[in-house]
């Protein structure tokens, strides 16, 4: 059996990560092709319920990633999407979503060799979890039987 | 229905090396509404922008993918190029095939697959896009510029003379700041008033300037080139306009006794008074705090005495209120008092003075008239002793940054001492010389070399008096941290730069960031460096971070020429990617209910309450509303919103939805 593939999706802001995935682009930096990106503004602009919409959708494992901190384009956008992280955390475990497959991070527009690495990394742990099933049998719209890969 | 039309990028062989945008063409084109899909060597050329062109015409397209290179690249390119073909400009999207797909990834079925999933993506979110017009507002083409210091001054005179019209306010009776209480400037040694006092003077003539001297900023409202400020005109206590200057109030003045501002305490003024003899304007002012009139309700002596009848007790502050279309902030910094050293003397001894108290001795308008004497005695003294980062660069003092100015003042005040008292002996303790500039390091040079200053290396542990001397202790870190014990007549410490006591209080009114220490902050630290977040509002010299004469006269005409910039625009053109809350038939009126937690999470300010009357003016529902002039799109009030009545354009609900939902459905 073909290894499992997992699907990933990034919600990232524009002036940071997408510029770093950019650069990672322009560096000719390798990197796996589980990953699509969907571009925000900010970090800020990401309301939580899109995670769960991926989650919904089929998608095995998430990543957000904006500026660093106190480098945000819009003052302090991805201190908002920081502090929601937490509460949104909290209430993913407690209502049963596996945080495991959410990697938040920061990614500045300079590092094109760190998003490489975030997409590589959470695709292998998001790999070592397996597909996730416990999310695609309570979904509303459950995802057609596919070969992973 | 829609129609859209999807144009594949081969990037020459940039993306085609790795997918196969042929196939890609060829599923996507099966795509519901997808009109037509075909894919081009170099769509960002000449023929390839005509392909798109061609086909928003013949096809009627409703919208158009381009699936190439980042969107940080072209994006400005294809979307002024479906206009041209009569297009709004955003139902153009990108999908980025280049970075994000080509060029991270083998070449394979997989790297094919995730193409196609990012272009059906955009098409997706293209399907929602709505036509969006940019966004226009007027420009009141009037600066305001608060501070009338040597930053203060450069951006009014720049912005005046580029044909605008400038308001200066500047909470002294005087304009001119910390530049005119100096004596000679670095590296050129020239006289700091003969190279200042002639632009105070073209300050106050300009047609283009009104200058309002004891005037502070009360209050400010609106939004680039439409803001409104209060400003208030303290008393002066005299009618400006009968005033000749001719000075006999001062003279005749019984409360005499005043330490002078100006004069940083080393000599006094009366209560009514003007700052220094080259005031601009030349008109004296009544001090309130001190007059014996105003505390003890007796004397009138200047009242009785003026030529022209001008004195006027009774006047009160006044508030004028002026609509500007762009603000430079030019607020200046402070010094830190010899109070603040404990260590160094606690401001216990007069002879222990700082850098500011120093230019005012050395000063041929301070009060020994230029002869470095002593503030106690008057004695000239033989031995001197400088300090230079007294509080910068102390973390216990809660000072970690350099105030950059005081390596040069000090070397400079170790020159004048040695220029002006011909045998004495002069010691300059300091952590590192920082003489990064223009002529900086030679004139550092020039101290050591050619005036017999003598520097060590090391700082100063504790200045004390013993038997009429200040006996200096510290240590020579280039000698093994040897221990040094200098006697010293008197001490000068290079007091730290600080920000203004008002700045916090002043960036809040104004909506502008400012840095753990008060100073200002920039948009961006390099490439924004006299923007503030707020926009229409620029910086200017000291009260961003400790700056020197060129560099504040450099920043002033930079946020000169930017509000020139703004001004030479009779309407401001913006990119319509901003917040809007909806807006719905009555009774409803919007999905709004007016809890205002995207007033809270703005960090522009952009959003205000909106109230919406029935037509007997009743109030019946209060939303929040946008204000365009002030939002840059973030869209952090719409992840806060509870009830989703808000939405960034160019990347709505409808549309990121859409994406998320497009992209693993196949």
């Amino acid at each position: 059996m073909a290894e499992f593939e997992p699907k990933i999706v990034a919600f990232v802001c524009n002036w940071c990560t997408y510029a770093g995935a950019d650069l990672t682009g322009t560096s000719r930096i390798k990197y796996a092709s589980n990953v699509r990106i969907v571009r925000f503004p900010c970090t800020g602009r990401i309301d939580y319920m899109l995670l769960l919409k991926a989650f919904d959708e089929g998608a095995d494992g998430i990543i957000v990633s904006g500026c660093h901190p106190n480098d945000c384009h819009y003052t302090s956008g991805n201190f908002h999407a920081r502090r929601r992280w937490m509460a949104f955390r909290s209430l993913c475990d407690f209502i049963g979503i596996d945080t495991r497959r959410i990697k938040f991070s920061w990614v500045s527009a300079a590092e094109g060799a760190k998003w490489a690495d975030i997409v590589n990394t959470t695709v292998a742990s998001v790999r070592e979890l397996g597909p996730y099933d416990e999310y695609k049998k309570v979904a509303k719209k459950p995802v057609k039987e596919e070969s992973h890969g | 229905m829609a129609k859209i039309g999807v144009f594949i990028c081969h990037c020459g062989e940039n993306i085609s090396a790795t997918v196969d945008c042929a196939k890609v063409a060829e599923v996507v084109g099966k795509y519901d509404g997808v009109a037509i899909s075909l894919d081009y060597k170099y769509m960002c050329s000449d023929p390839g922008q005509n392909l798109i062109k061609k086909a928003i015409v013949e096809k009627g397209l409703t919208g158009v993918v381009v699936a190439s290179c980042s969107p940080r690249m072209h994006e400005p390119t294809f979307r002024k190029a479906c206009a041209e073909a009569g297009l709004n400009p955003y139902m153009c999207e990108m999908a980025n095939l280049r970075e994000h797909c080509s060029w991270v990834h083998e070449k394979g079925e997989a790297t094919t697959q995730k193409a196609i999933d990012l272009v059906r993506t955009i098409v997706e979110k293209v399907k929602h896009n709505q036509s969006l017009d940019a966004i226009k507002v007027p420009v009141t083409k009037t600066a305001l510029v608060i501070g009338g210091g040597i930053a203060g001054i450069q951006a009014s005179l720049d912005i005046a003379n580029s044909g605008h019209k400038v308001i200066l306010i500047e909470k002294d009776p005087s304009i001119g700041g910390h530049m005119s209480q100096l004596s000679e400037t670095f590296p050129t040694l020239d006289c700091s008033q003969c190279i200042l006092t002639p632009r105070m003077v073209e300050v106050a003539q300009h047609p283009n300037i009104t200058l309002y001297t004891y005037a502070e900023l009360e209050s400010i409202d609106g939004f680039i080139g439409n803001f409104k400020v209060k400003i208030r005109k303290k008393a002066k206590s005299i009618d400006e306009k009968i005033c000749t200057g001719c000075g006999l109030c001062t003279t005749k003045c019984p409360n005499k006794k005043n330490p002078s501002e100006f004069n940083e305490g080393l000599g006094n003024r009366t209560a009514i008074y003007v700052p220094f003899p080259q005031a601009v304007p030349n008109k004296p002012v009544i001090d309130k705090a001190l007059c014996t009139y105003y505390t003890k309700g007796k004397c009138k002596i200047c009242e009785k005495f003026c030529p022209a009848h001008a004195i006027r007790f009774d006047q009160e502050d006044e508030i004028i209120e002026v609509p500007v279309g762009a603000i430079v902030l030019a607020t200046g910094f402070a010094v830190k008092k010899t109070d603040f050293f404990p260590e160094y003397g606690y401001g216990r001894h007069p002879d222990i003075i700082t850098g500011l108290q120093f230019e005012r001795l050395a000063s041929a308008s301070g009060p020994t008239l230029g002869e470095i004497r002593r503030p106690s005695d008057g004695k000239i003294p033989e031995t001197i002793v400088f300090v230079a980062c007294a509080g910068s660069r102390d973390e216990a003092k809660g000072i970690p940054y350099c105030s950059k100015i005081c390596c040069m003042y000090t070397a400079k005040h170790a020159m004048l001492y040695q220029h002006k008292v011909h045998g004495g002996k002069s010691y300059v303790f300091y952590m590192d010389i920082r003489a990064g500039g223009k002529m900086y390091d030679e004139f550092v040079r020039r101290a050591i070399e050619e005036d017999g200053v003598n520097y060590i290396r090391g700082r100063v542990s504790r200045v004390y008096e013993k038997n009429g001397k200040l006996i200096v202790k510290g240590a020579d870190t280039l000698l093994g941290a040897m221990p040094v014990e200098i006697e010293a007549d008197m001490v000068v410490l290079a007091t730290a730069g600080v920000a203004n006591e008002g700045a916090e209080e002043l960036a809040q009114k104004l909506h502008v960031s400012y840095d753990p220490y008060h100073f200002f902050a920039e948009a961006h630290p390099k490439l924004k460096p006299v923007e503030t977040n707020t926009a229409g509002i620029f910086l200017a010299g000291a009260c961003q971070a400790p700056r020197d004469i060129p560099e504040s006269v450099a920043m002033a005409s930079g946020a000169a020429a930017k509000v020139a910039g703004l001004f030479s625009q009779d309407e401001l053109t913006r990119e319509p990617l901003i917040a809007v809350v909806n807006r719905q038939a009555p009774p409803v009126f919007s999905s709004c209910v007016g809890c205002f937690l995207c007033m809270s999470a703005c960090p522009y300010h952009a959003i205000e309450k909106e109230e919406i009357k029935n037509r007997q003016g009743e109030v019946l529902k209060t939303v929040a509303k946008v204000n365009p002039g002030l939002c840059q799109g973030c869209g952090t009030c719409v992840a806060f919103c509870r009830t989703k009545s808000i939405d960034i354009q160019g990347y709505t609900h409808e549309e990121v939805y859409s994406e998320v939902m497009a992209l693993l459905n196949d």
